[in-house]
């Protein structure tokens, strides 16, 4: 049990040292989401009403773009190095492994969304319970996206023109969990408690915890083949 | 022990090999030669577990290697074509990772040790992207000292290395060889190995 620990924690100090030795990837998904969620104020126009009503969802399918956005980077680079099929032959377990990149890619580009929601939020109007449900979402909710994307990212590792089709295998997983993120926070302004959707986000990233890792790790030995 | 039997191995539509047998006893090494898409790296990433065949099997020790898993990359170090340096990385840092994954116990002095042996003294807190390919290949390789693995398997570890390098290595593998290790390379350089017998293996044969 200590060394499967030892491994997860090695991976998750490693690949944070490299996310933060080429921080421009990392900023990039950072700076993608606070652009798209600030534009649409602009755009829409400044009727608070309205704004109101968009603000969830915006933000959410900010967030999930986002997500996906970096999704390329979760395994690619330890593909081209060649560092991926030494970690294929480590006397670790696979999923653990996988698990320990995943928590820190998330780390690193989906924490900093959680983080940075509530502020943006406030260009919506939208009250102080709505932030808070907003970023409590978004901290259940991306996990879940980092998870069910390191399947697609892994399926499609080192086939051309990736990054599409790794959209399409992944959105139609994506969907119930925007649906849910934004609707808690729906929920919660419209005065019905957001504790249902929550509690649905929860159990699918418990779900996700269990299966996403096995999953992908099958899926990296099938694209190392 | 390594026992491989009846292997054939399929490419897109092309079959490279089949029927391959061979065993390797400790102390033994397996030279495979072969022209370019021979096979030979397809064989490589076979034994040492990355990819299935496409018939036959392999044993470690009497098991196959299938079932075994985690249990056979314990005994097994494999050094392919792109060496698994991570370019942001410092070669400390690099050596550091890939032991502590492997299940062993690298404290800092060790590892400046093995580096120092494969020439690199004084380099060890260079990020890898400064170093050249070479230098590169020698991070690569001071991973053999660091892992206690029986079985290596290596993919032309010889390229990019200078003579004194090339030196090194060779002294390295003998020494490995002596204490009873295993070892399978690829290589179209002459390799001059000391100690223990020498396999070949010709793969494509016209």
């Amino acid at each position: 049990m200590t060394s499967l620990t030892a491994a997860f924690r090695c991976i998750v100090a490693r690949d944070i040292t490299l996310a933060l030795r080429r921080r421009a990837d990392v900023l990039t998904t950072l700076f993608f989401f606070v652009i798209v969620v600030s534009l649409f104020p602009l755009g829409v126009g400044p009727e608070m009403a309205t704004l109101r009503i968009i603000a969830p969802g915006v933000v959410w399918v900010a967030a999930l773009l986002a997500s996906m956005l970096a999704l390329e980077r979760m395994f690619y680079s330890d593909y081209r190095d060649g560092t991926l099929e030494q970690m294929l032959l480590t006397p670790q377990p696979l999923p653990v492994l996988v698990l320990g990149k995943v928590f820190a890619h998330w780390l690193v580009s989906g924490l900093p969304l959680v983080l940075i929601a509530p502020l943006l939020g406030v260009q919506y109007d939208l009250p102080p319970e709505g932030l808070l449900i907003l970023a409590l979402s978004l901290l259940v909710g991306t996990p879940v996206l980092s998870l069910i994307g390191a399947i697609g990212a892994a399926l499609t590792l080192g086939v051309r023109g990736g990054g599409v089709l790794v959209s399409l295998l992944v959105l139609p997983l994506y969907i119930p969990v925007l649906i849910f993120g934004a609707g808690a926070v729906d929920a919660s302004m419209s005065g019905l408690g957001a504790q249902a959707h929550l509690s649905l986000l929860g159990a699918f990233l418990l779900g996700a915890l269990i299966l996403a890792p096995w999953a992908a790790s099958a899926a990296l030995r099938i694209s190392m083949e | 022990m390594l026992e491989v039997s009846n292997l054939e191995c399929v490419r897109g539509d092309r079959r490279l090999f089949a029927g391959m047998n061979f065993s390797l006893q400790p102390g033994e090494l397996l030279h495979v030669h072969g022209a370019n898409g021979s096979g030979k790296t397809s064989l490589l990433r076979m034994v040492c577990g990355l990819t299935a065949p496409a018939e036959g099997e392999i044993r470690w020790n009497g098991e196959s290697i299938r079932s075994l898993r985690e249990d056979y990359f314990k005994d097994v170090t494999y050094l392919g074509h792109l060496g698994g340096i991570k370019e942001e990385l410092t070669a400390l840092e690099n050596l550091r990772i890939s032991a502590e994954l492997a299940g062993v116990d690298a404290p800092e002095d060790k590892v400046v040790v093995a580096l120092g042996k494969l020439g690199l003294g004084g380099r060890e807190d260079l990020p890898a992207k400064v170093l050249s390919q070479g230098q590169k290949r020698r991070v690569a390789l001071a991973r053999l000292l660091l892992c206690n693995t029986r079985l290596w398997i290596l993919d032309e570890p010889f390229t990019a290395l200078d003579v004194a390098a090339v030196g090194v290595v060779q002294d390295l593998l003998s020494q490995h060889l002596h204490n009873g290790g295993m070892v399978i390379l690829t290589t179209h350089q002459e390799v001059d190995i000391p100690a223990g017998t020498v396999r070949r293996i010709h793969l494509g044969l016209q």
